[in-house]
């Protein structure tokens, strides 16, 4: 079984780490994971921007370089929601991108979703003491429907405690651009998540997605709070999350 | 009304240092959020009632045609008098002149959203006759001075008990009251007067269906019922977006609605109405006209973002929508507030005049997931930007540098050199901690929230490393 994985641009900019454990889980899991070395970006900020052109010829990329694999993995919701939510309207107005990226788009999983119910992943290597609370991102709950796989792997991490937040699937302001464009209200947003983070008295909040994460963690340190951690959920999974 | 959208940015930023609003903003979810999930578990199947609910408003657009050509000959058979208005202008001249011939002096209203879009009130009394708004929240903004509402079912849902109390006190000059049923008895004291004098009554429609030429009016205070059996004369206002082909269809219809809206099973009054009152009939009035408003809609129709028509104005996108919930209705300066306003506004008003708004979404879906007819508003938001971007209404910096990205991201080679540069820069710009306080460009980040700076190198530069070690250059 051949795994294109996608390590998505943020991942690869801003943490890389999150990519190695990804892999790490993928090959423990038993997968042949395959690294398209040309990847860039799913295309996804031009496409919520209105900006077709750069779009298509972005997405019209990746579908070349991961067509070939069995599956396309990527460590998060947003952008695997691009491709397998998103790429069939993209290629609207031709036909024979449309079936290529859906036949892609089908094959194409968030990695917790993936390791839960495609590999049936029985065990993970990380341990973790300490309490945690979930973030759940928006794309990914409600375009990937990823909302128990992340538990579910969570529960098998040694000495892990899951207390959920309140509004846990409520956006945390991030939205791409949107984040720039209106930076007061996403930071109001964001403000308002980091708040239930505090409530929950989690020492921890994990997360799917890269663009939350860099949104909570910006406003967590903004706030005076140096002390709760902002994990990706592959990094507790792999081990790599250390108190 | 004035259209104020294109300040959306710095309405809602002025609205986000408002700790009153704030504090009646917070209560929209626990009133609408948690009572909305607590009455879907009635139903068997949520989700196939949607379905249904997104066929039935789907079907009765794609012939709307028809299906309002049905509404005329039905109405008309019983005894109404069909108008359409082109214009929102035209509502106010049909009104007026409806007024005129049958001597009306006075006119009470229940809500209408649609008659918000014309600034009808202000014509009523520009033309000398007397206006009075009978829903309670409605009445409310009007003795202020005609504030907008800030919501579609909850007009005035940004001002606090305490804020109407004050209201009621200073302008019917009576002692302050402080419990809720005392200030609703109080307005019903001074509407009461105005039912029994007024000579016609105006009520928006829910619904208008084709097949018994009826209007269907949902609310919860009862003044529809008074507002549209008293008077003479009654005026229903609405688009002609608002036609279903039959009563069976509101039946299904009707089982999302309340609950979408309010989290109740059913609304406290339904009412159906059909012609005046016929001959041997006791109740009803003696003239009923019927103002079916395109103002815009058939240009939506025709457009990629059709499936907003499909809205039955349950205002469940709004309660959910962070954004809303953050700045209120007032910053998105219309008729129509939150998500489906971010699509009506710039459809009925020009998308140069609300260019904010189709922005002003992060894309969560929160309002696609709730809504009772399925209207996926995020990707009309999409649909929207696209044509802001196609019809070059963005700032040209944010053009140039999309396209600059994108070239970028499209030459591996050249953006592997381009994010070694910005990662090294960004990790220059860090301070203690690994955060970045300041960051040219994107002071909308960094005004309130540290930018993380990246690890070191990137994951394609250290898989790389990691593979050539290994023997297994890519």
């Amino acid at each position: 079984m051949r795994v294109g994985f996608f390590v998505t641009c943020l991942v690869d900019l801003m943490r890389p780490s999150i990519g190695f454990a990804a892999l790490r889980l993928l090959e423990a899991a038993g997968a042949e994971v395959y690294v398209p070395p040309t990847q860039t970006c799913c295309g996804q900020p031009a496409y919520n921007s209105g900006d077709r052109a750069d779009t298509i010829a972005l997405a019209g990329k990746l579908v070349a370089e991961f067509e070939g694999c069995d599956y396309l993995v990527a460590p998060s919701g947003s952008c695997s929601g691009m491709i397998r939510t998103h790429y069939a309207d993209v290629f609207r107005d031709d036909p024979a991108m449309l079936v290529r990226a859906r036949t892609l788009a089908a094959r194409t999983f968030e990695l917790t979703d993936f390791l839960v119910n495609v590999m049936k992943l029985e065990k993970v290597p990380g341990t973790l003491s300490g309490k945690i609370t979930y973030h759940d991102s928006c794309a990914g709950l409600r375009e990937m429907g990823i909302k128990t796989q992340p538990r579910a792997l969570l529960e098998k991490v040694a000495g892990l405690e899951l207390e959920e937040m309140a509004e846990c699937e409520t956006c945390c302001g991030f939205g791409g651009t949107f984040s720039i464009k209106f930076g007061e209200i996403s930071t109001r947003l964001a403000d308002n998540k980091c708040q239930h983070i505090a409530n929950s008295g989690a020492d921890a909040v994990v997360l799917g997605d890269l663009g939350c994460m860099l949104n909570i963690e910006g406003r967590l340190r903004r706030r005076g709070d140096t002390t709760t951690r902002v994990w990706h959920v592959a990094e507790v999974l792999a081990g790599d999350a250390e108190p | 009304m004035q259209i104020a959208s294109m300040h959306f940015k710095e309405r809602a930023n002025l609205k986000l240092n408002d700790e009153v609003l704030r504090a009646n903003l917070e209560k929209l979810k626990g009133k609408f959020v948690a009572k909305r999930r607590a009455s879907l578990i009635e139903l068997d199947d949520f989700e196939g009632t949607r379905d249904a609910g997104m066929a039935i408003r789907q079907r009765a657009l794609d012939d709307l045609d028809v299906w309002l050509e049905q509404f005329e000959a039905s109405a008309t058979a019983r005894g109404a008098t069909v108008l359409f208005a082109q214009t929102p202008a035209e509502i106010n001249k049909l009104v007026l002149e409806i007024a005129a011939r049958h001597g009306v002096r006075k006119i009470i209203k229940s809500k209408s959203m649609v008659s918000e879009e014309s600034a009808l009130d202000h014509a009523i009394e520009a033309a000398g006759l007397t206006v009075v708004e009978t829903d309670l929240g409605e009445y409310i903004l009007q003795i202020n001075d005609y504030e907008p509402p800030s919501h579609i079912i909850g007009p005035a849902l940004h001002k606090s008990k305490e804020e109407v109390a004050e209201l009621f006190h200073r302008k019917h000059g009576t002692p302050r009251k402080d419990v809720i049923e005392d200030l609703c008895l109080e307005a019903r004291g001074v509407l009461r007067e105005h039912y029994l004098t007024a000579e016609m009554g105006i009520s928006g429609g829910n619904f208008f269906v084709a097949e018994t030429g009826s209007v269907v009016l949902v609310t919860n205070e009862g003044n529809a019922t008074l507002t549209t059996t008293l008077p003479k004369v009654h005026v229903a206002i609405s688009g002609i977006e608002k036609v279903v082909p039959t009563l069976e269809d509101v039946a299904t219809l009707m089982r999302l609605l309340p609950r979408s809206a309010t989290g109740q099973s059913i609304s406290n009054y339904v009412d159906i109405l059909t012609g005046p009152r016929g001959s041997g009939e006791f109740h009803g009035v003696d003239h009923m006209y019927f103002i079916i408003v395109d103002g815009g809609r058939t240009e939506v129709l025709a457009s990629d973002v059709k499936e907003a028509l499909r809205c039955i104005r349950c205002g469940a996108c709004m309660n959910h929508c962070p954004v809303y919930q953050n700045v209120g209705g007032h910053a998105y300066g219309w008729v129509y507030p939150g998500p489906i306003g971010s699509i009506l506004t710039p459809m009925y008003v020009g998308l140069e005049n609300a260019l904010d708004l189709p922005e002003a979404s992060t894309l969560c879906n929160q309002c696609g997931v709730v809504c009772p007819v399925r209207i996926p508003l995020p990707d009309l938001q999409r649909k929207l930007r696209e044509k802001e971007f196609e019809r070059a209404l963005r700032p040209w910096k944010e053009r140039a540098g999309f396209r600059l990205w994108a070239w970028i991201a499209g030459r591996p080679a050249l953006y592997a050199v381009a994010t070694r540069f910005g990662v090294r820069l960004m990790r220059m710009l860090a301070g203690p901690g690994g955060m970045i306080r300041r960051l040219p460009l994107v002071s909308g980040w960094t005004n309130g929230r540290d930018m993380p700076a990246p690890a070191g190198r990137t994951f394609r530069d250290l898989y790389a490393k990691r593979e050539r070690e290994r023997g297994r250059p890519a």
